[in-house]
């Protein structure tokens, strides 16, 4: 009866090439497979995203009058909201982190080279979407602090040179940040985010699949033993993950997300105002850079100096490798080094001055 | 081909930008009582759909601003400690002739005029 069912589906689905690829799919195991790990953490963890962002939607009212008493709601009638906004909130924070480990280890490993361009590259656009999630996300409790956040950040994008304008505009939905924003934050936070997003993991989960993963180029090939990915690979990545989800349920529960005050758009900025760790480097940086340098605003010139960073660093896979197709290990090493120590260094100094 | 595309996304892209709202111009607010502020505070009142920033400077000495950082939109405050405006969001300080005295913002703060009428404090925009 169950194989006459197996072969009813077989004939109908082709599950036989997906035992097939179960059969043949192995990862190489040598002394940095450990690093392999970090993109399945972050497709857990997103998947944590959507499932408690769906149940969050069920209470959650996107309007300035409501926003945030609806947020309070969930945090203090609804049984177990606090604990699922919790999870939301913290989840979002492991995730950008774990998405910034597997990339600096992609780097360190030299996984960007060819024929790994378009992995490397829809990796890229899926760190700047998990990080479009953050900074709409934010806004959506309306509480002061991502009201000022948003201000600040929406004007940053207005310092682009020619379109910056515009894109404030759109992204805000008129001149100021307000009722328009949030409706503008939470369409792009429940519907265009999660749309693009879902398509690109899949694009890059394929391109992952079709070249295989990538092996360090200090480890000689006839040196490498290789695991099966079913089951064995995936019961490790499995315990991984409940490793991940433990770390978020102690987080969540022990540090509940605070919901902060209700935002006022008549009020000052509230001292000891910052945005999320993620973009403290870059707020700390533009704190420093003066009002004027030569003939350039101080602002201007930031911005464009990060606009400058993040394409040059999308475009890795161009300067990382010479004309064989080899990876330049010294000069990416040195340079994700001294870009892991700004970072770090810069993320502290935003914290604690 | 492409003349298809961009007769789809024309419409998409004039739809995303929102239309202009002319509001009124508003010239001229009261801020309060003068019995509500005492010398050496400053509080956010609405001159618009904009925050001012006023300030009681002394008994009879009054100042007010737009209160919108010039840096990155923050909305400033008055610190009576240093007697300066203050931005939380950059650490920009202005003085209180609205001009930059540290800090990243490249522009003074416009300033507004205050008339003390009976026990009312107006502002109004400079003319």
């Amino acid at each position: 009866m169950t194989a006459k069912a197996i072969q009813w589906l077989d004939d109908r689905l082709g599950l036989s090439a997906i035992r097939e690829l179960m059969d043949h799919k192995t990862v190489p195991v040598h002394s940095a497979t450990r690093w392999y790990y970090f993109g399945g953490i972050t497709l857990f963890l997103f998947g944590i995203q959507m499932v408690t962002g769906i149940l969050l939607l069920f209470y959650y009212r996107p309007t300035v009058a409501e926003g945030f008493d609806s947020v309070r709601f969930i945090m203090t009638r609804v049984e177990f909201g606090w604990l699922i906004r919790s999870i939301h909130s913290w989840s979002a924070n492991l995730l950008i982190f774990v998405a910034f480990v597997h990339m600096f280890s992609v780097v360190l490993t030299h996984a960007y080279r060819p024929p790994r361009e378009l992995t490397w590259a829809s990796g890229i656009v899926l760190l700047g979407l998990m990080l479009g999630f953050g900074f709409s996300g934010y806004l959506l409790p309306w509480n002061q602090i991502s009201y000022f956040a948003t201000k600040v950040g929406t004007d940053v994008a207005a310092g682009t040179p020619g379109i910056g304008p515009s894109i404030a505009r759109i992204l805000r939905g008129g001149e100021d940040v307000g009722a328009p924003t949030l409706t503008r934050f939470f369409a792009l936070h429940v519907m265009v985010l999660p749309l693009i997003t879902v398509g690109l993991i899949a694009f890059h989960i394929l391109l992952v699949q079709k070249n295989g993963m990538s092996t360090p180029p200090w480890i000689a090939a006839s040196r490498v033993r290789h695991l099966k990915f079913f089951p064995n690979f995936l019961l490790r990545e499995v315990m991984v993950w409940y490793g991940a989800l433990a770390v978020l349920g102690v987080l969540a529960a022990i540090f509940p997300w605070e919901l902060g005050e209700k935002a006022d758009p008549f009020a000052s900025a509230p001292k000891g105002i910052r945005p999320e760790w993620y973009f403290l480097a870059q707020f700390y940086t533009l704190k420093l850079i003066p009002s004027h340098v030569w003939i350039f605003e101080g602002e201007l010139l930031g911005v464009a100096g990060f606009g400058v960073l993040a394409v040059g660093w999308a475009l890795l896979p161009v300067w990382g490798v010479n004309r064989a197709g080899e990876a330049r290990t010294r000069l990416v090493t040195g340079v994700a080094i001294v870009l892991i120590a700004y970072l770090a260094a810069f993320t502290l100094l935003g914290y604690i001055k | 081909m492409l003349a298809s595309i961009a007769s789809f996304l024309y419409p998409v892209l004039k739809f995303l930008n929102p239309p202009l709202i002319t509001e009124a111009a508003v010239n001229e607010v009261v801020a309060g009582k003068v019995q509500d502020l005492k010398p050496n505070s400053g509080k956010i009142i609405k001159f618009g759909n904009k925050p001012a920033l006023l300030v009681r400077v002394s008994d009879t000495e009054w100042k007010a601003f737009s209160a919108v950082c010039t840096h990155l939109n923050c909305t400033v405050q008055y610190r009576d400690s240093t007697e300066q405006i203050w931005c939380a969001c950059h650490n920009g300080t202005y003085d209180l002739n609205g001009k930059v005295v540290s800090g990243p913002p490249p522009n003074p703060l416009t300033e507004y005029a205050v008339n003390v009428r009976g026990d009312e404090v107006i502002i109004s925009r400079r003319a």
